[in-house]
């Protein structure tokens, strides 16, 4: 168990650059989860932790020590990968074992630290088979144990779940959870779906383009998101955020789609400066004086999510409890609380 | 080209290169500059000094008359067995791909010819098409027909044909029937189902998803001719009767190994590197632009 | 009841079916009459031969040809020695065997290199390996020659199998192969601390199980095939291969020949190559068409 430490870390491919300088310290026995959108550069940042990347400048320490040089198997982690990487002609023991026989375990200690780890995983009676005698999830066990019998300083997920059907993906997220819990394992988990961030992380790293974007808990992205990116990115169905200007005093703004919102605290600016309002549909009141021409009505059984357009042309999801109050038509609204106000030219919050 | 995860070291990846290296370099790159070195100098009459001749030796060659026969008849030759090859192992992949009973025994009836050496197969032939001791060449014999391939040049053409293709359907015939099985079953049932007939289908859908491979094949069969063959023509007429069967390829041996002309060899043999190269470049490209479609 | 189209359409199902087993059946006949001739003719008298009586069913005298032509061989003229068809079956073997071990190791050495490690003129190699794929041995022979006399190779099981090795279709099957192998397996592979050496011991060479199979079966065919090369390397019988033993025996064809013995020795020479393509045919045919693809 151990602490590990990104340093400004910068990565460039030749001219593109795909890390922005990253600074991240994760505590012992903690759980972190990057998320972010296919090439944010989340899954290179992993790699650097890894080994399996260096970086053009920045260290890494894992437990306090320097490992920027360091090879992979010099570094003390396990990592579970997108498509598993199980050594398709090695049974399930042998995949387990692989790594304590390199580093030269007995046989005894390897054959009980396998089957102390499988039966963590209840995978005991597969542990003679191959790879592709296994069921998808079944497979994700066996890298999961993989990483397990190693007794790791750090766990490192690629995407672990992303394989799986939507179903055992729930599954094996809360198992994840729970064996981390339990080993108390420091771990770093790479994910590009917002829910499984969300329920799995003690904090989340929310990266937009090479950049940390934000890093909070769960909690405290949701409800404080640093800017427009995650606060889009951050909830379903994404947060609304509208075209406003501020007025005097900064206690409310002016909607471009007409109607004005006020705030419970009062932001710093001038008065006329351009800001994004955001409100998330769960927070919009039905009734006021902001009609939304409702185009599609999701009815999900508790809930029900509409979809429309404000006069301004923005559009506007709202999210109400049970039915649907419309089919269709004009529905008016009005924003009275959990107002986002956000700078308009830089997306950052105010 | 390579991995994009790769292991660190660069003293290891050239002692696993090595062995391959000095082998090549020693066997391939050394001996295929000789021929090139050699092919400009030219021997006097005792083989006791050469002197640089340029490319005197390449314009002899190609001025030469038997030369230029041999180069016709290898013409002639490689394409009859390239395509009486490729044709009859097209008509048999496509019937042994029809879902008809039997038709894993026919292909394991059909590939072990592969196995047999050229110079093997035309010795079988021999058995066949002797005048005194084979079957058909008796036959012929017995029907009045003048036939001994010893002594009549079109008739030694004819067999070595028949030898050398006889020994390549069945190479032909295992890449078209995996180009056959590598079309999609959905193309087959949308032009099914756009009503064309098996024959129609065949000649509009499977023939031109074929030829791909049809080109390879016909690579690969000129090839073929131009050199495997070497040991049919050795084993059944060495060259005759009256060069009627001698192939640029058999004349380099001949130039080289028994007429001890080794500046004239070595330029014949610079030449059919060319050639090779040549045919693999435009095999390539072909190759490349068909791959999109 | 029954609608003409359907009627029409099975016949024509029909019609299809019986032109395929004609046609294979025809295919596989000619493919089968050479040895039949030759297999039967190996089981009879010389004399019955010699008169040009073809037999079409066995004789009498399998037993004793073959032993013949095992232990002592037989030859065309009276001043060559004859080699016993046992030596130069194991001389085959030798060399077969040779080329494809020895073409199999260097290969999967180099690919590996190629593959797993950058380091500098990897490409230079690379193409130095890729050019040698469009020579085939027969294009440079002559001065291969000089070179194996220059080495004093000439007459040596060494000289006979280390000039075919030099070729690089191997090291471009393992090469394509090795792209495939996901990344991951390397990057699982440094985490578990496996280095680039125990990698290839633990994981590729295991993966490579059936290419090297398929690999094999090609090779041992390719190098039991060879004619031109042993042709000119070897002149000591006691390193005779059979291929060419065989075509040695014949001789100008005359009808004095010991045919009985000699066809005994044609089966001997395709029996070995045909048994590997027989029994290995997936591996064969995989072999096939994934090395020149």
């Amino acid at each position: 168990m151990a602490t590990l430490t990104l340093n400004d870390i910068r990565k460039s491919f030749g001219s593109t650059t795909v890390l922005h300088g990253i600074n991240l310290d994760i505590a012992e026995g903690e759980m972190v989860v990057i998320v972010g959108a296919s090439g944010c550069g989340k899954s290179t940042l992993l790699r650097i932790a890894a080994g399996l990347e260096t970086p053009t400048s920045g260290t890494v320490r894992i437990a306090d020590r320097d490992v920027t040089e360091l090879e992979p198997a010099d570094r003390d982690i396990a990592m579970v990968f997108q498509n598993y990487a199980l050594y398709p002609h090695m049974t399930v023991f042998d995949n387990m074992a692989y790594g304590l026989k390199i580093r030269g375990m007995t046989r005894d200690a390897i054959r009980q630290r396998v089957e102390e780890a499988a039966g963590l995983l209840g995978i005991t009676p597969l542990l003679s088979r191959r790879p592709r005698e296994l069921s998808g999830g079944q497979r994700q066990r066996v890298a999961m144990g993989r990483a397990i019998v190693r007794e790791p300083k750090l766990f490192l997920f690629d995407e672990p779940l992303s394989n799986l059907d939507a179903k055992l993906r729930v599954q094996m997220r809360a198992e994840i959870r729970r064996l981390q819990r339990r080993l108390g394992v420091t771990s770093l988990f790479v994910t590009h779906d917002q829910v499984e961030a969300m329920t799995l992380g003690d904090r989340l790293v929310v990266m937009n383009q090479g950049r940390a974007a934000q890093i909070a808990t769960p909690m405290e992205i949701f409800a404080k998101p640093a800017d427009t990116y995650v606060a889009a990115f951050i909830g379903s169905p994404s947060m609304n955020l509208l075209r406003a200007t501020l007025d005097d005093g900064g206690r409310s703004a002016t909607l471009a789609a007409g109607g004005s919102v006020s705030f419970d605290e009062p932001r710093p600016g001038p008065a006329g400066q351009a800001v994004i309002i955001g409100i998330r549909p769960e927070h919009v009141t039905l009734g006021g004086e902001l009609p939304v021409a409702i185009e599609l009505v999701e009815p999900l059984g508790s809930e029900t999510v509409l979809h429309g357009t404000l006069p301004s042309g923005e559009a506007m999801a709202v999210r109400v409890q049970g039915a649907a109050p419309v089919n269709g038509g004009s529905m008016p609204v009005s924003f009275t609380h959990s107002i986002h106000v956000f700078d308009a030219e830089t997306g950052k919050r105010i | 080209m390579r991995k994009n995860v790769i292991f660190r070291g660069k003293l290891l990846p050239l002692l696993l290169l090595l062995p391959q290296l000095v082998i090549t370099g020693l066997f391939f790159f050394w001996p295929a500059g000789q021929a090139i070195w050699s092919s400009m100098l030219r021997e006097d009459a005792f083989g006791l000094s050469s002197n640089f001749v340029g490319l005197e030796n390449f314009t002899d060659v190609i001025l030469d008359p038997t030369w230029r026969a041999a180069a016709g008849t290898t013409a002639v030759f490689a394409f009859s067995v390239a395509i009486l090859a490729l044709s009859v192992a097209l008509l048999l992949a496509v019937q042994a791909d029809k879902a008809i009973r039997g038709s894993s025994l026919y292909k394991t009836l059909l590939i072990w010819p592969y196995a047999v050496a050229p110079a093997v197969a035309a010795v079988l032939w021999l058995f066949l098409f002797h005048p005194q001791i084979g079957l058909i060449g008796r036959a012929l014999s017995t029907a009045q027909i003048a036939w001994d391939y010893r002594l009549n040049g079109g008739q030694a053409m004819l067999l070595v044909i028949v030898a050398s293709a006889w020994k390549q359907v069945s190479y032909n015939f295992i890449f078209f029937l995996a180009g056959l099985q590598s079309i999609p079953k959905s193309v087959l049932e949308a032009a099914a189902i756009d009503g064309a007939r098996p024959v129609r289908r065949f000649w509009t859908v499977v023939f031109p998803l074929l030829s791909p491979t049809s080109f390879f094949l016909l690579t690969v069969n000129l090839v073929y001719a131009f050199f495997d063959t070497f040991g049919v023509i050795h084993a059944l007429t060495q060259g005759g009767p009256a060069k009627a069967t001698e192939t640029l390829i058999y004349k380099v041996y001949i130039d080289g190994v028994e007429n001890l002309n080794l500046g004239s060899s070595a330029a014949q043999s610079v030449i059919l590197m060319l050639i090779v190269i040549a045919m693999t470049v435009v095999q390539f490209r072909f190759i490349e632009r068909k791959v999109h479609y | 009841m029954t609608d003409p189209a359907l009627r029409a359409s099975r016949a024509r199902q029909r019609r299809s079916r019986w032109f395929a087993h004609g046609a294979l059946l025809l295919g596989v006949l000619i493919f089968a009459l050479p040895i039949w001739i030759t297999l039967v003719g190996s089981t009879h008298d010389v004399n019955t031969i010699g008169r040009g009586d073809v037999p079409l069913w066995f004789g009498a005298h399998g037993i004793e040809n073959y032993l013949a032509a095992w232990s002592r061989g037989s030859a065309a003229l009276r001043n060559t020695r004859a080699v016993p068809a046992g030596t130069m079956l194991w001389n085959s073997m030798v060399m077969a065997t040779l080329i494809a071990v020895g073409k199999i190791t260097i290969s999967i050495l180099s690919a590996y290199a190629v593959v797993f490690f950058a380091f500098p003129g990897r490409m230079l190699f690379f193409w130095m390996i890729f050019i040698t794929l469009m020579l085939p041995i027969e294009v440079r022979i002559i001065p291969t020659f000089q070179v194996m006399v220059d080495l004093h190779l000439t007459d040596s099981m060494a000289g006979l199998v280390i000039p075919v090795i030099a070729s690089a279709t191997a090291t471009l099957l393992f090469r394509q192969f090795f792209l495939t192998i996901p990344d991951e397996y390397v990057e699982a592979a440094k985490i578990d601390g496996a280095g680039p050496l125990r990698f290839f011991r633990d994981v590729v060479l295991p993966l490579s199980r059936t290419n090297i199979a398929a690999l094999f079966v090609i090779l041992f065919i390719y190098g039991w095939n060879q004619y031109l090369w042993p042709l000119l390397i070897i002149t000591d019988t006691s390193l005779e291969t059979i291929v060419v033993g065989l075509s040695k025996m014949i001789g100008r064809g005359d009808a004095q020949n010991e045919w009985n013995a000699i066809m005994a020795t044609a089966i001997l020479a395709l029996l070995p190559p045909v048994a590997v393509v027989v029994l290995m045919q997936r591996w064969f045919v995989k072999g096939l068409t994934e090395t020149e693809k």
